[in-house]
Order: structure tokens, then sequence, then C-alpha cells
């Protein structure tokens, strides 16, 4: 370990918030009694959903695959307890709108009994294909909040080395603390798994980012690569600052570099990975468990005692707040993620996912009602915080104006929606609202483009078959009527020449089918 | 449990257009109470006139245009526009002339391009460029500051003056104004006058003219704290201030009898004001960090223009509006480079690779 400080990065913008991280940090993480009922979603992460592999009635043990990686950004489910699925339905999933999706039920029995193990084997001496093919089946996710697969952050192919696993531990968002209270308890784990991660990804070195605002993480980090005596691996404690946890404006913090807009970290050298997520890896390839629970932050002033809960993937929202002693007078809204980033739950009765990091129940007066907006004045205070460096102003009067080919000359898709231009904004404009509008109406015209251009090659294949169609039988009537004037001359018998013409009718015909074999009418 | 959804971020507004417009109000306080000190009752009179005249002709068309008139009034942005105005205008003014260029301001300026927000131009300035142009005889009227051993009006006379254009009996229009520094330079000058002559009358000060100076220095006071409070960026002021003190400078240093001082320019009219709190409104000027330098220097450049060449003695109303107009343009071209995307810093960095 390098005593001398290593010199560090600023991004553009950013804000200091309110951490209100005392409120759940203490503590530890609690266990809390297995729930009666849970609810799997198929799609859980971005990507494609998963495909079921039980049926109704069946049961199933903990930790056993129930539903398996279906194209490539996809990983399998397992059932967080063993038990009996009673259905495979549409149930209310953890999504804004409140947006009901396919999921396998299963009802628990009570015993926690385990599925044989496939996953675990020495990790670090497994071929780093294997290693990720392992990572797959374990259903590993990224567990800081996007939940993109983890397998394919490991394979970021021959063409890109990687000089940097970075473990983002920086934690940014206000009242989450799931990362700090895991890098306090579980540090071991998280060294012993950014060693897999570092193995899988060949890379040399392996640095832990932690916000200053959590010493203790930072220190027992620390004491765990000392007592472990691993090579290359360093704590470096980052300026807190929101969004430093952000992907890109951590690699910026640490490294200088800035990943290419339309890029990926790996093109910078530079692989990031949660530290939830270095502990499913551990926990997948040394104990055979794939990802069936996950340390969860509920917190805000709406819950009786707050805290860190280590929870099945698939418990009800309702279970866990009432493990945590309930909802308390003042409870007011419900948010999955913190209030920066998180959104908005209109229902409790939806479970917990793999990528679920924080239910913040906040009570009337902590977070207040959003007041109406006035018209943006310009000001650009919105620019001063931005941390894509974007003109939030003008994306906002082409989102305002649906203006779309407008908003994507002013970058809207590298918006990574932290939130700072809202939150600073005099005129109380729900920014990134309305970007995430323009997004959506964007990829909804470019689905509706792609699927204009498709009908309209088949409709010029179409007339193009049936003009086809019209020669052909305009020269096979000639050639007949040819045929018919003209047998004695050449001394043909007619016979033979009808057969013949019989048997040309038949190619002719195939000729005319063949093509039309793609034709979607 | 139900509960209602909001679009993130969920934490409290830490800021609102109604403190924005306070704070800058507050910051304009030292500057009135200078100009009252110096130019007395007629400055507060003019104050009051324009403020009404702008929060009543807010709620009329807020009304016509059936848009909430109580929530938009308590934005605060009508009684700004008021107090600018004001500010601008002769301490001598009739009544009627704040009256008339706050409504300019407000009806046209403002309400009918739709409100706060969507003006291309700034309403204050708006309104002083009708008066100016309209009424060049009343626009003149500036009283003179005291401590010249000229007679100023109290309140009460200020009122009578003002409201029914009735002065004391002892005394004329004539005998209570004074031509502003930068009128006396420009009328001195061309009848041939030496600059070094024409300044060192006591109406001149120390370098900016007797009032005036303390005047710009209560403005300059009041914008430095807009700047340390983050409430404008300092980008336009010192475009404004820098590109009108080397233009200055350079035609100063070629002939000193013929071009005044730049400290003269910066502390002998508007351009403080101007500078920090007109040129800064943020709804018409440029909005990019590279573009609010370019801004502000159109603007210094384009008072010194005028002011040393123009048919009128201060140019910064003129010059705020010229570059209002040049505001989306500029925007256009100096859109700042995006996090991730190839530019000047990512060559840099792809070299140290």
């Amino acid at each position: 370990m390098t005593t001398t400080p290593r010199h560090l990065h600023r991004f553009h913008g950013g804000l200091h918030l309110p951490a209100n991280k005392a409120l759940s940090n203490g503590g530890g993480v609690r266990s809390m009694p297995l729930p009666k009922q849970l609810i799997l979603p198929l799609a859980q992460h971005i990507g494609e959903p998963a495909e079921a592999l039980v049926k109704p009635g069946e049961r199933v043990l903990k930790g056993q695959m129930i539903a398996r990686a279906h194209g490539y950004v996809s990983v399998p489910i397992h059932a967080s307890s063993s038990g009996t699925v009673i259905e495979i339905a549409e149930h209310a999933v953890p999504h804004p709108s409140g947006l009901r999706a396919p999921c396998i039920v299963i009802d628990t029995d009570g015993k926690d009994e385990a599925a044989p193990d496939t996953l675990s084997g020495d990790p670090l001496q497994l071929d780093p294909n294997e290693l990720r093919n392992r990572v797959r089946n374990a259903g590993i996710v990224g567990l800081g909040g996007a939940g993109f697969p983890s397998f394919i952050k490991l394979n970021p192919g021959p063409n890109r080395p990687i000089h940097t696993l970075l473990i983002n531990g920086a934690e940014c968002e206000p009242y989450i603390t799931c990362d700090d209270v895991l890098m306090r308890e579980h540090a071991a784990d998280i060294v012993a798994g950014a060693r897999i991660l570092m193995h899988a990804l060949n890379a040399p070195e392996c640095l832990i980012a932690i916000e200053d605002n959590k010493p203790e993480a930072a220190v027992a980090m620390r004491t765990a690569i000392t007592t472990t005596s691993t090579a290359n691996m360093e704590v470096v404690v980052v300026p807190t600052i929101y969004p430093t946890g952000g992907e890109r404006q951590l690699i910026k913090v640490i490294t200088g570099r800035e990943v290419p807009s339309q890029g990926l970290p790996a093109d910078v050298g530079v692989v990031c990975h949660n530290p939830g997520t270095a502990v499913a890896v551990q926990r997948a390839l040394t104990r055979g468990e794939p990802l069936i629970s996950r340390i969860l932050t509920v917190t805000g002033q709406g819950v009786a005692r707050p805290g860190n809960v280590d929870v099945r993937i698939g418990t009800l929202m309702a279970d866990v707040v009432a493990a945590c002693g309930g909802y308390t007078e003042q409870a007011r809204q419900l948010l999955m993620g913190g209030p920066m980033m998180g959104f908005a739950m209109s229902s409790d009765e939806v479970p917990i996912v793999k990528t679920s990091n924080c239910l913040l129940v906040a009570a009337r007066d902590e977070l207040p009602l959003p007041q109406a907006p006035l018209p943006c004045i310009r000001c650009g205070a919105c620019v001063e915080v931005c941390p894509a460096e974007l003109l939030p102003q003008q994306l906002y009067w082409y989102a305002h104006t649906r203006d779309f080919d407008k908003i994507q000359d002013y970058s809207l898709f590298d918006c990574i929606e932290c939130g700072c231009c809202a939150q600073v904004c005099p005129s109380h404009i729900p920014l990134v609202q309305h970007y995430r509008f323009a997004k959506t109406e964007i990829w909804n015209q470019e689905r509706e483009r792609e699927k204009a251009d498709l009908a309209r090659q088949r409709h010029e294949f179409r007339l193009s078959r049936i003009e086809r169609e019209k020669d052909e039988r305009a020269e096979r009537l000639k050639q007949k009527q040819k045929a018919l004037q003209t047998p004695a001359e050449e001394g043909i018998d007619p016979k033979k020449a009808a057969i013949q013409a019989a048997l040309e009718r038949t190619k002719a015909k195939k000729a005319a089918a063949t093509p039309a074999a793609g034709d979607d009418i | 449990m139900q509960f209602p959804t909001f679009s993130s971020p969920h934490l409290p507004a830490t800021s609102s257009v109604a403190r924005v417009m306070r704070e800058v109000l507050l910051a304009l306080l030292p500057g009135i109470a200078g100009a009252w000190w110096f130019f007395g009752w007629g400055v507060i009179v003019n104050i009051v006139l324009a403020t009404l005249a702008c929060v009543l002709a807010e709620a009329a068309m807020l009304a016509a245009r059936g848009r909430p008139v109580v929530v938009t009034l308590a934005d605060g942005s009508a009684v700004l526009t008021g107090v600018l105005l004001a500010l601008a205008l002769p301490p001598l003014a009739p009544a009627w002339l704040p009256v008339v260029g706050a409504l300019f301001a407000i009806v046209v300026a403002k309400q009918l391009y739709g409100g706060l927000g969507y003006n291309p131009f700034n309403p204050a300035m708006v309104g002083y460029v009708v008066l100016l142009i309209s009424f060049p005889r009343e626009m003149t009227q500036w009283s003179a500051p005291s401590g010249l051993g000229i007679a100023q009006l109290g309140l009460a006379d200020s009122l009578a003056w003002s409201l029914r254009g009735v002065l004391p009996a002892d005394t004329t229009l004539d005998a209570l104004t004074l031509a502003t520094p930068l009128d006396s330079v420009k009328t001195a000058l061309g009848i041939g006058e030496m600059l070094r002559e024409i300044v060192a009358a006591p109406k001149f000060g120390a370098y900016g003219g007797h009032g005036w100076e303390w005047i710009n220095f209560a403005y300059l006071l009041g914008g430095l704290y807009l700047i340390q409070r983050r409430l404008i960026d300092w980008r336009i002021p010192v475009g404004m201030l820098g590109a009108l003190f080397a233009i200055a400078l350079v035609f100063h240093g070629s002939d000193t009898d013929s071009y005044p001082a730049p400290l003269f320019h910066l502390f002998g009219g508007a351009a403080m004001l101007g500078a920090f709190f007109i040129a800064t409104d943020p709804v018409t000027a440029s909005t990019t960090p590279r573009g609010r330098l370019l801004f502000g220097a159109g603007i210094g450049l384009i008072v010194y223009v005028i002011r040393t060449w123009g048919g009128y003695p201060d140019g910064v109303a003129f010059a705020v509006l010229l570059m209002n107009m040049a505001a989306p343009t500029l925007d256009h071209y100096t859109k700042p480079r995006v996090f991730g995307q190839s530019g000047k810093r990512d060559n840099q960095q792809s070299g140290d690779q």
C-alpha cells in the first residue's frame, strides 16, 4: 500500500447534499424472518427477461435455478428459499408506473432446504471463461442499482486490456448505507470477491473508492487488505460530492480520464463493480450460493426501526417494512432507491428485486410535495451543477417543444438522470421527468421508424413480385400460343410439347413461389 | 399501503425564483441608497411609481391572458423590472415618464411575448429606450448631485414636481438640474475642449464624476454580493467591464486629451448597474459559460462605441438590447463540450495513455 495520497481529479458540477446516512448506518446488518411468500419477477434488470423453468405445483429448493437466461443480456433466477411454486402470473413489480409483469410466486415451506452446489470451486484456478459462466449461472447482476449482468462486464474482449478494477463504494446518494455497512462488516468477503473479479478480468490492480464521509468503511477495507496481505489492492478515499458514485464520474475522479460518450469504462481500461457484487461473486464461487439475497437499506422517518436488512430477493416491501417495526404515523411516501434517483412506489405490495438497494419511507415533512413549476428563467444554475456538462435548460426547452432532433444535438442521451439540475432549479421544473419523456419518445419513434421501414420493404417486394408474376404469365401464354401454332414446322409431337409446357409451368411456379416464402402477408 | 408518486429528485428545493429576485433587490439597496443620497427624493418617487405601474400592468396582463395572477406576481420579477427602470431614469422626471416606461416594459416587452422566461429583450431596457427615443427632453432632467452647492428638492417638493409639475416659488428647473458627467464630456469634447480641462471641474469628482463614482461603487458592492451568493454568473460583468476597460484604455492611451480614462467609463455612467444587474438578466442573456463572456464583452464594446461616437451620452440600454438579439446565436456557437465527447481535453488525455 502506498502512503502518498493519490492525485485525484474533479468532475464538473455536482452537489453537496444532506447525507442523512446516520439514520440507517448503525446497528450492522439485520436478518429478517423468512417471508411466507416470494414473488420473483422474470425481468429484474436491463436486458431480456429470464424464461421460467418450473411449473405451478412444483417443489423448489433454495438456490435452485427456476428461470434460465434468455438472450445475451440476461441471467437466470434462483429460488430464494425452498417451497412450492404456486403460480407464474402477472404481479406488480417495482416500476414507477405500477407496471405488472410476469413473476414466479413461491410459497415457502420454512425449511430453507438448499439445492446442490454447482458453482463453487477454486475460483482463482478457474479459466476466466468458466468463471464468467459461473457468475452468470449464479444470476449475478450489478447490485449498485442499474443491474447490468455482471458476467458481461467481466468480458471486455481481447482489444480492451483492463488495467484497473474499480470497486465503487462511493455510495453518494443520500440515505443509502447498504454498501457502507457491507464494507464495514464484510470487508474480507469484498476483498476475496475483488480478487476473483481481478482474476476474471486479468486486471493487475484493484482500487476501492470510498467517499470521505464513510471513514469506518475505509478503515475496515484497509484492515481487510492488510490482514489478508492482498497485493495490488488499495483503498482510495474520494471527496463526498453527489454524484461521485456515478461510474463515469468516479472513473474521472480516480483516473482523470473520461469514458467516451458512446463507450464503456473498458475503453479507458477500467471496469467498475459494486462491493455488493463482489460479495455475491465470492459467495457464489466459494460457497456455491447463487444471488438469492441482498443487503437493503430501509430508512426514512416513516419507518419505525431504520437499518440495513439482509433480504431474500422476492420479499414483499410490506414484509420488509413490517420486519423493521412497521410504518410510523408520519409515513407518506415510499421510494425504491434514494431521494435523488429513486422512484416513488404507489404500493408496498411489490417485491424486492436484485437491484433494490434502498427503501426510503419518507415522513410528511422529510420529502415535501413538489412545488408548482414556474417558467424557466434560463438562470443556468443547472449548467453549473450538471456532471455530464450538458445544457439542461436547452434540453428542457427542446423536450418541452418536442423538438427531438434538436434535443439530440444537445446530447440528451449523455444525461445520467442524476437529478442535480432539478434539485437546484429555482423554477422547480421537474427536469429529469422531461428528459425521461423525451428519451422514451425518441425510442418509440425509432421503433416506429424501423417498423415502417420493414413494412415499406415488404410492400415494395410484394409489388415487384406481382409485376414479375404478371410478366411470367404473359410469357408463358406467349410460348403456349407459339407451341400450338408451330408444331408441324419443327416436327415436334404436340403431345410432347404439351407435356414440356406443363413442366415449364411448374418450374415457373416454383421459381415464383421461392421468394414469396420470405414474404409475410 | 398506498402512496402518492412523484418524479425524482425528491429532496426539498433549495432555491426559488422569488428568492432570487428578493436577493437581487437586496443587492440593489446600497446603490439605491447612494442614488437617493446624491440625487434626492426624486429617485425614490421614480422607484415607487415605476414599481406600482409594473405590478399593476403585470396583474392586468396576467388576468387578461388567463394566467394565475397572485402566484405569478409573487415571483417578484415585475417589482425588479420596475426598480431597474426607475434607477435608469432622471430623478426630476415627471410622474408619467416612469409610468409609461413601466407599461411598455411589462405589457409589450414582457407579457406580449409570453411573460417571465419568454421575453427575448430585457423589459426594463426596452421601457428605457422607448422613453429615451420618445421624450429626449424629459430624459435629461437629472438633478445635480448633492455636495456641489446646488439646491435639491425635499420629499414633498419632489412629489409635487413629479405628480403636478409644480416647483417651489423660489426656484426653476434649470437651477436644479445638471448635465451628467458623460453628457458634459460628450458636449465639451464636441466643441473642441481638452479633456484635462473638462474633468478639472468639481462635478467630475475624483475619477468618475461627483456622486456618480460612489453610486457606481455601491452597485459594484451589490454585484459582488450576488456573485458571492452565486445568483449571477461572474462572466457577464467581467466580460462587460473588462471589454469596456480594455477598449477605453487603448483609446485613452493613444490620445489622453480626446478619450476619457477607463475608470471614468467604469464609474461615470450606468456601467456598474448595467454590468451586475441588467446584463445579467438570465432570461435575455446568453446561457453558456463562454457565451456569457462574449455576451458581456459585446455589451462593453457597444457601450464604448455609443458613448464615444454615437448620438447618446450613455449606451448601456442599447448595448444590452443589441446583445439580447445576439444571445441565441452566441448560445448556438458556444455549446460546451459534453463529458466524454471528443474535444480538446479528450485529446490531451489520450495523449498521456
